[in-house]
């Protein structure tokens, strides 16, 4: 037991290591998705014709599909189309590309929970549509959409540990590393186990700060 | 004097439900219209077709020399130059009250930052919110909301103010701050058309009361001869029962 103890300490600075790998690739997919979930919502939701529809197929497809497959497509079948990226490229795009369509999804229904009446009154003022999308909408979706955002995130970085199929050395692959030197699987997947618990905890305890630093002073009281 | 607003032979409604039947009516430069009416006469749409927030299907409305009804007119610009005010006031809850007002400005009128706030500021004095430019909507009273709602349409700076029975969903004490504003306002000239049930601010403010019916202009007039010598039948008893209410008779 103590002799376990102390070989997971002993291996713990690699893993921060690893970890740091992961965060880097699950912020950058996070924001990445974020992004494109911006820009896609409102092309489905306000637009009329092909656009939607092209959208709509994205997201069916990208949540249809498992993320490690998405992953093998961008990394070893792009190259034959001329498309070649490192692992961890590779590895950001299949993640952010696949988080977009969830995000997007998250807030399409953010923006469904915003009452007609704000459409209506930015409208009786005379913004343009992506004013009003930009000033009114999205500020307010974005709140509601916090928790899922977060828990997107969360899943993002345990998710993450699938690119380490194509040699991202994060997290998981430092362990298999560390396991192809040591033989010690057990101890050592349970310590990767164990800081994976640890991020994704502390973010859930984040996302409790950031709830109540958006918070809308009196929504409590509020109508809706 | 010159018209701001003429609407006429207007008609529109809901999908297969026609709501409103040929209304023509005008208002004049800094003329206040009372428009009243039992509930689904048509008010309500009457005043979104005028921002054609509610499609008109045949008729036609003028803002100043602007044809609002024109298809290939910016509508955008017809609503910069009127303000709206809403029953449930509707402001914006994740912003101040001062960046309620001064947004649009910013936004839809490309007014600089300073001068946008400097004249949101002049207009909720006005109102009398100025203390309260930091606070977020849902921190007012409904009184207050309506009070900023009022301050933001006037910012605008409109050729006519279009308010949606602005005090409906008011306590009777909130009523009264609300009234008090809008009478401030009308004493200032600016020409106002008001769907309201309020008797006594319709006598005190209106220069002309319209009853609708139905979706038709039942009876038009000055507020003090219409109330006390109604000519139809109809607009009687829809007086009475307004009045009723408001414990006037």
């Amino acid at each position: 037991m103590v002799d376990s103890l102390v070989f997971i300490a002993s291996i713990l600075p690699r893993l921060l290591e690893g970890l740091l790998t992961t965060l880097y690739l699950g912020s950058l997919s996070f924001l990445m998705g974020l992004m494109l979930a911006i820009i896609m919502t409102p092309l489905r939701s306000f637009m009329k014709g092909i656009i939607p529809l092209i959208i709509r197929g994205y997201i069916e497809i990208f949540r249809g599909t498992p993320l490690l497959v998405q992953i093998f497509i961008i990394y070893f079948g792009l190259p034959s189309i001329g498309m070649k990226f490192d692992p961890l490229t590779a590895g950001m795009l299949a993640l952010g590309l696949n988080s977009a369509a969830y995000q997007a999804e998250i807030l399409r229904s953010s923006i469904k929970s915003i009452p007609e009446s704000q459409f209506l009154s930015a409208e009786s003022l005379g913004m343009s549509s992506p004013q009003i999308y930009k000033y009114v909408i999205l500020p307010q979706a974005l709140r509601v959409a916090i928790p899922a955002l977060v828990n997107e995130f969360v899943t993002i970085i345990k998710e993450s540990s699938l690119v380490s199929v194509i040699g991202v050395v994060e997290l998981t692959r430092k362990g298999e590393y560390i396991v192809a030197f040591t033989f010690r699987a057990l101890e050592t997947y349970l310590a990767v186990a164990l800081v994976y618990f640890i991020v994704c905890t502390a973010f859930s305890q984040i996302l409790r700060l950031i709830e109540k630093r958006t918070k809308i002073p009196g929504f409590e009281a509020g109508m809706r | 004097m010159k018209e701001v607003l003429k609407v006429e032979n207007l008609v529109a409604g809901y999908k297969d439900s026609t709501v409103l039947r040929g209304i023509s009516f005008n208002v004049h430069e800094g003329e206040k219209v009372v428009i009243m009416g039992p509930s689904g006469s048509g008010k309500s749409t009457l005043l979104k077709c005028i921002i054609r927030l509610v499609e008109p299907w045949e008729g036609e409305i003028f803002l100043g020399s602007i044809k609002v009804t024109d298809p290939k007119i910016d509508i955008r610009k017809v609503r910069m130059r009127t303000g709206f005010v809403f029953q449930s006031y509707n402001l914006f809850p994740h912003m101040t009250v001062i960046r309620n007002v001064s947004l649009p400005l910013e936004v839809v009128k490309k007014i600089p930052k300073d001068k946008a706030l400097s004249k949101a500021l002049e207009v909720l004095r006005l109102v009398g919110m100025e203390e309260f430019v930091d606070k977020y909507p849902l921190e007012l009273s409904g009184g207050q909301q309506q009070r900023v709602a009022i301050a933001r349409a006037l910012a605008m700076d409109p050729l006519i103010l279009l308010l949606d029975e602005p005090t409906s969903a008011l306590d009777p004490e909130l009523r009264e701050e609300v009234l008090l504003t809008l009478e401030k306002i009308a004493k200032q000239g600016k020409s106002m058309l008001i769907v309201t049930h309020e008797v006594d601010f319709a006598e005190d403010v209106a220069s002309r009361v319209l009853i609708i019916d139905s979706g038709t202009i039942l009876e038009e007039g000055e507020p003090w001869k219409l109330f006390h010598k109604p000519l139809k039948e109809r607009t009687r008893r829809f007086l009475k029962t307004v009045m009723r209410r408001k414990g006037l008779l």
